[in-house]
Parts: structure tokens; C-alpha cells; sequence
């Protein structure tokens, strides 16, 4: 054994690379099984791109949790109220969205996504507020309380929108499919593709090369510690919070846009996906987070594809897989 | 007190409300005649004892769980798909019975033992996960269930409205088999209710407590807890799926609209809250509050809507909307949390109790 001197680099941790393996070899693995290359090529896209919307509304739930011990079964009322509000921009520049080029289409769309994200942004902020802060450090009361919230928030929108479903066309430029030889892929995947790894991206950046990045990943790892050393972690929180809440908003425009309609109903439908994809990715592990999307997205479109009654109960299944494998998700972050 | 099991009301306002709502729901065949309060009648006692089996869970182990209507709807399913596919006749009853309880008891069991594996706070999340798997599944699968239609039948010949008991010659009002179809609904979640406040007043129920109060001092006395939760959770399986058969007996059809949507789950939820977490006397006040609320509240507030837009307010016609009257029971379910979350029974109890616990101080 040697000796360590003040020069030496400090020891790296291990790198955990078996989770990363387990999309890529899933992939690998549908390939004899699908047959045709070109309509894996096709299932492969879908299930990228899906898995990053979902990543980006799940993404926000589980750094809540691992940072502040919060389970918020509400979070699928950010991404309808994200939802909706990008109904409100799209609606007035309804010739906008169907001008066939991508500028101005873009020029509609970014805005709308924007505004989403600040209105469930600040719902966010009035959430954690009213009903989280005063049932801190109870599990039991932040269940009821935030599915409460739930209730309330969907049934608002009920009253403000009406029941009916609202339909979101996606923006003229971005229908139809790039087409490879024989392989198509739609262009709203690519796009849904890219959003997902630029918000995974800046997360990671966030996380691992910034102080606030530090000060989260350490209150996620021992929230006491961070609070002795004088950091207000409470106020750390509230800004988490309402990033998570930002992001399933602009999650909910995204979803909104894949399946060009609205409905308040969709937070019911989406909670429990972004629930397995978090209980796989291991409660406040972002990493984790991430390949859990996309494995969900995986196992439903591969699933739906070569077993389609399979499928309504393959999420369940891969939950219960990567729990036997590894009882706390696949990176198990917290101390808890 | 026996059959109390030595765990009265404690208050002599819930007391007597409890009693008349025990009597208006006995008496209601004679009480309000017409169909719709016969089945508000037969709602309430069924989902009094849905919602104290799932007190048994949330009140007296802290566990949430969301796969409550998942065994409701096990119960109610099996009852349907028997009088459906062997005709209506009591061995078809009994073997709804026999296959559904077990069932449910099986796949409880089944949750119970892979959520121990994993950490405790997955499991509001895992049984939410399995629910709506179980709920796309029975539409899916509409050989078996009738899909989004669900499943009609015919009841056998002794439970028939048609089958005259005792004709209205004798005392007055006839009795059909209708009416026994209440009296069995009614008496069979009675026992359950009875049932459960024995088993919470049991030395089992009390492991049950210290394990809501504090699980790691209770597996430091030496109790298996894992045993006793999942030992709860069968239990509460049981009785919901019991309930379920009782539902679909009086409605004579299962679907998902009726026994297994995540809206009925809320319900359950919101009954316990109001009513009163970890009592068992606060399922009957909330499932009667909020089935009530439910059928009468709602054309109270198409009223107030019709007027509100005559009077050309902005958007309160909408709110105050009939369809909207969840809303306002999720407000005041939010509310009940944050300031009395003992509910109305806790809140009729608290008065006296705290004189009480007061004076021996």
C-alpha cells in the first residue's frame, strides 16, 4: 500500500457504468428481435425522443425529493398547466403556427414554451408555499396535501377550459419526417430529442461544475450537514422546486406537441409514468433519472411493437425487474 | 361494549350522530321512498366499509396506499363475470366469492412482500403504479371484463325487485327483493365495520399504531413489522373487495366507472380525511357526508350557477358548475389536512379529551 501525499490526486469515485449499459444493450438486443433494421431505426428514434420528454418532467420530481425528502404526488399538474398555456399563445397565431417555415413557427413556439415554463414556474413557487411548507419532514400529510393539489388544480382547469379536449397541432415545419433510405424519422422527435439533451446537459452542468450545483447534490446527500454549514437550504429548495415545476411545464408543451392535443386529464396518465421513471432512476439520482425515461420509452415502444398487449403492463414490469436487481433504483443517491 | 369492542364513540355529539345515521340508513326503505335515496342508502354503507378498510391502512399504519380500488375492483369484477357467465344463480354468487376474495388477498400479499424489498417510501408510489396497470388492463382485456362497457347481470331470483317478500297488504309497503338486497348490503359491511374495530382494538391493531408512530422502535420491541403490514394490507384487501361484491350486487353491473377509476380512489381518500384518519367511526361520517354532498350538493350548485350567470358574474358560473363540485371538496380536503387532520371525528372527540387530559395533569 502507498503511502498518500498532499500532491496526489484525490482517489476518483468508481463509475457505476452497469445502469448506462442497460438501454444500449436493451437496444442491441431488439434488434434480431424487431427483424427490419430500418424500423428498428425508426422504434429506436421514438423511444429517444420520448424518453427525454419524459425525462424532463420527471427530472424536476426527483431532485424535489432527494433534496428536501418531498414526495409530491402534484407534479402532474405542472405539466398540465404547462400544457395549456401554450394553447393560450398558440391559439391567437394560429396562422403563425402553420406558416411553413421553421422561423416563424419557432418564433410562436418559443415564446410559448417560455411562458409556460414561468407560469408553472411561479405555481410552483405558490405550491411549495401554501402546501408543502407547512407540512415539512411528514410524509403521510405531503401525499394528501399534494394530491389535493392535484384535484384542485385540474379541476380549475376543468373550469377555465371546459372538459373538452383542446387540440395542439404541431407547427407546419416540424411535420413530416426526415427520410434516411428507408428509415423515417420524424422531425418532432429529432427536436424532442435535442431539447432532452440540452436539458440534460445543463442539469449535469449545473450539478457538477457550479457552487449552487455543489451545495444541491451535497443537501441531497446529507441535508443537516449543508444546513450546519450555514447555507439556507430552505430558500435552495424553493429554487429547485420551482425549476422542477418549470420543467414539467415545458415537459407538458412538449407532450402537448407529440400527441397535438390537450387535456386535463393528462396529469393523471403522465404522474404515474414519471413515478415508475423515478422509483428505476433511484429517488434524487438525475443520472438515474435519465436512463430510467428512457428505458420506460423503450419497453413501450419495443414492447408495443412486437407484443402490443404486453405493453399496457410493461412498465410495471421493468419496475419490478430493476427493483429485484437493485432494491433502490438503479443509482441509489440518498442516505434515506 | 362488546360488540364495540371497547372503543365507543367517546363523544356524545358523534354518538348520537352516528346513531342517526346507523337508523336513517336502516329505515330508509320506509323512510324516503323512490329509487335515488335507496341507492344513496346502499352507496354510504358500502363505502363506509371501504373507506374503514382503508383507515385501516392510512389511520392505524400511515401506509398510503392507491391500489384500494383495485381490490374494490377485483371484488366487483368477479361477482359480474360469474352472474355473467354462469347465469344468474347462487352458486354463481358463491363463486364470484370464491375467487374474488383470494384473489385480492393473493395479489395484496404479492405487493406487500416486493414493497418490502424496496424502501417504505416507494410504496405510495408503487401501489399507484400497479392500480392504473390493473385499471388499463381490465379495459383491455374485454372478453373477460366488457372492456369500457363492463359487465351487466342479472341478479338470482331471490334478489329481483320483482320478487314480492311480503306483499304491501301486510304492513303497508311491500317488500321486494329489492329491499332485501339493502338489508343484505347494509348488515354485511355492518359486520365488516364491527369487524374492523375489533381487529384495530386487538393487540395486532396496537403494533399497528406504534408501527404508524414510530416503525424502527416498534421492530426494536421485537414486532415483525413487515409481517404486520402486509398482514393489514391482506386484510384490508379483503374487506374492500368484500365491499366491491356488495356494490356490484346492488348495481347489478361492474365497469371501471364504478369500482375502479382513480377518481374513486380520491373519494376514498377524501372520505377517510374528512371523516377522520384512524377512528373507523370516521368512515360512516365521511362516506356519508361525501355521497350525500355527492347527490345532493351538486344540484344545489346548479342552482347557485344558473343564477350566478344570470347575474352575468364572470367566470364563478363556471366554477360553481355541478361537475365542478370536486373542486370544492378537494379545497376543503386540503383545508381538513392543514387544520383539523383528525377530521370530524377527532374534532368532536378533541373537546372532551382534552378537559380530560388536562384534569389528570
Amino acid at each position: 500500500m502507498t503511502e498518500l501525499t498532499a500532491s496526489d490526486p484525490l482517489p476518483k469515485p468508481k463509475r457505476d457504468i452497469a445502469p448506462i449499459l442497460l438501454p444500449v444493450a436493451l437496444a442491441l438486443l431488439t434488434i434480431p428481435l424487431v427483424g427490419s433494421p430500418s424500423t428498428w431505426l425508426t422504434l429506436t428514434a421514438a423511444s429517444l425522443a420520448m424518453g427525454m420528454m419524459i425525462f424532463i418532467m420527471a427530472s424536476g420530481l426527483t431532485l424535489v425529493f432527494g433534496l428536501m425528502d418531498v414526495l409530491n404526488f402534484g407534479h402532474g399538474a405542472f405539466i398540465a398547466v404547462g400544457a395549456y398555456v401554450a394553447t393560450l399563445v398558440f391559439a391567437p397565431f394560429a396562422a403563425s403556427v402553420q406558416a411553413d417555415s421553421l422561423w416563424v413557427n419557432l418564433a410562436v413556439l418559443a415564446p410559448a414554451a417560455l411562458l409556460s415554463m414561468a407560469v408553472s414556474g411561479a405555481l410552483g413557487l405558490v405550491v411549495e408555499r401554501v402546501l408543502i411548507l407547512p407540512v415539512y419532514g411528514q410524509h403521510l400529510k405531503q401525499i394528501l396535501m399534494t394530491t389535493g393539489g392535484l384535484i384542485v388544480a385540474e379541476q380549475t382547469l376543468y373550469a377555465l377550459w371546459g372538459p373538452q379536449i383542446i387540440p395542439m397541432p404541431l407547427p407546419a415545419s416540424l411535420r413530416g419526417s426526415f427520410i434516411l433510405g428507408d428509415v423515417a424519422i420524424a422531425k418532432y422527435r429529432v427536436l424532442a430529442t435535442l431539447i432532452g439533451l440540452a436539458v440534460f446537459i445543463a442539469i449535469q452542468l449545473v450539478l457538477n461544475r457550479t457552487k449552487l450545483g455543489l451545495l444541491i447534490r451535497a443537501g441531497v446527500e446529507n441535508r443537516e450537514m449543508v444546513e450546519a454549514l450555514g447555507y439556507r437550504i430552505r430558500r435552495l429548495f424553493l429554487g429547485v422546486f420551482m425549476t422542477g415545476s418549470a420543467l414539467a411545464g415545458l415537459g407538458g408543451v412538449m407532450w402537448a406537441l407529440y400527441r397535438e392535443q390537450v387535456h386535463a386529464s393528462m396529469s393523471d396518465e403522465l404522474t404515474v409514468l414519471i413515478f415508475v421513471v423515478v422509483i428505476i432512476g433511484g429517488l434524487g439520482s438525475i443520472g438515474g433519472c435519465f436512463i430510467g425515461a428512457i428505458l420506460v420509452a423503450m419497453v413501450a415502444n419495443y414492447g408495443g411493437f412486437l407484443v402490443p398487449k404486453l405493453a399496457l403492463v410493461s412498465n410495471i414490469l421493468l419496475m419490478v425487474a430493476i427493483l429485484m436487481w437493485r432494491p433502490r433504483g438503479l443509482y441509489a443517491v440518498t442516505s434515506r | 361494549m362488546m360488540i364495540l369492542s371497547g372503543d365507543p364513540p367517546r363523544s356524545r355529539v358523534l354518538t348520537l350522530v352516528l346513531v342517526l345515521i346507523i337508523l336513517a340508513l336502516a329505515a330508509t326503505p320506509f323512510l324516503f321512498p323512490g329509487a335515488k335515496a335507496l341507492n344513496v342508502a346502499a352507496k354510504i354503507c358500502v363505502f363506509a366499509a371501504l373507506v374503514a378498510s382503508y383507515d385501516l391502512l392510512l389511520g392505524y399504519t400511515g401506509t398510503v396506499s392507491f391500489a384500494h380500488t383495485m381490490f374494490y375492483g377485483i371484488g366487483s369484477y368477479a361477482i359480474a363475470i360469474a352472474l355473467y357467465g354462469m347465469g344468474p344463480s347462487w352458486a354463481a354468487v358463491a363463486t364470484g366469492i370464491v375467487v374474488g376474495l383470494p384473489l385480492a388477498a393473493l395479489l395484496a400479499l404479492a405487493i406487500g412482500l416486493f414493497s418490502l424489498r424496496v424502501a417504505a417510501i416507494f410504496f405510495a408510489m408503487i401501489t399507484l403504479a400497479v392500480a392504473s396497470a390493473f385499471q388499463v388492463l381490465a379495459s383491455q382485456l374485454s372478453w373477460l371484463t366488457g372492456g369500457e362497457d363492463g359487465r351487466s347481470f342479472q341478479l338470482p331470483e331471490l334478489l329481483r325487485p320483482g320478487t314480492v317478500l311480503i306483499s304491501k297488504s301486510v304492513f303497508g309497503f311491500e317488500i321486494n327483493g329489492r329491499i332485501l338486497t339493502f338489508y343484505l348490503v347494509f348488515a354485511i359491511s355492518a359486520l365488516m365495520i364491527l369487524a374492523l374495530l375489533r381487529v384495530v382494538n386487538s393487540p395486532f391493531g396496537r403494533v399497528l399504531q406504534a408501527i404508524r408512530e414510530n416503525r424502527f422502535r416498534a421492530e426494536a420491541l421485537g414486532f415483525r413489522t413487515v409481517f404486520h403490514l402486509t398482514y393489514a394490507n391482506c386484510l384490508a384487501a379483503l374487506v374492500a373487495a368484500s365491499a366491491g361484491i356488495l356494490n356490484a350486487l346492488w348495481l347489478r353491473y361492474a365497469g371501471p366507472d364504478t369500482s375502479l377509476s382513480f377518481s374513486i380512489m380520491l373519494d376514498i381518500l377524501l372520505m377517510v380525511v374528512i371523516g377522520g384518519m384512524g377512528t373507523i367511526y370516521g368512515a360512516i361520517i365521511g362516506a356519508t357526508i361525501f355521497i350525500l354532498a355527492q347527490n345532493y350538493l351538486q344540484s344545489l350548485m346548479g342552482a347557485a350557477s344558473k343564477a350566478a350567470s344570470e347575474t352575468g358574474l364572470p367566470l364563478v358560473p363556471g366554477l360553481l358548475h355541478p361537475d365542478r363540485w370536486l373542486l370544492w371538496l378537494g379545497l376543503l380536503f386540503i383545508a381538513s389536512v392543514y387544520f383539523f387532520p383528525t377530521g370530524v371525528v377527532g374534532r368532536l372527540r378533541h373537546g372532551r379529551g382534552d378537559k380530560r387530559a388536562a384534569a389528570s395533569h
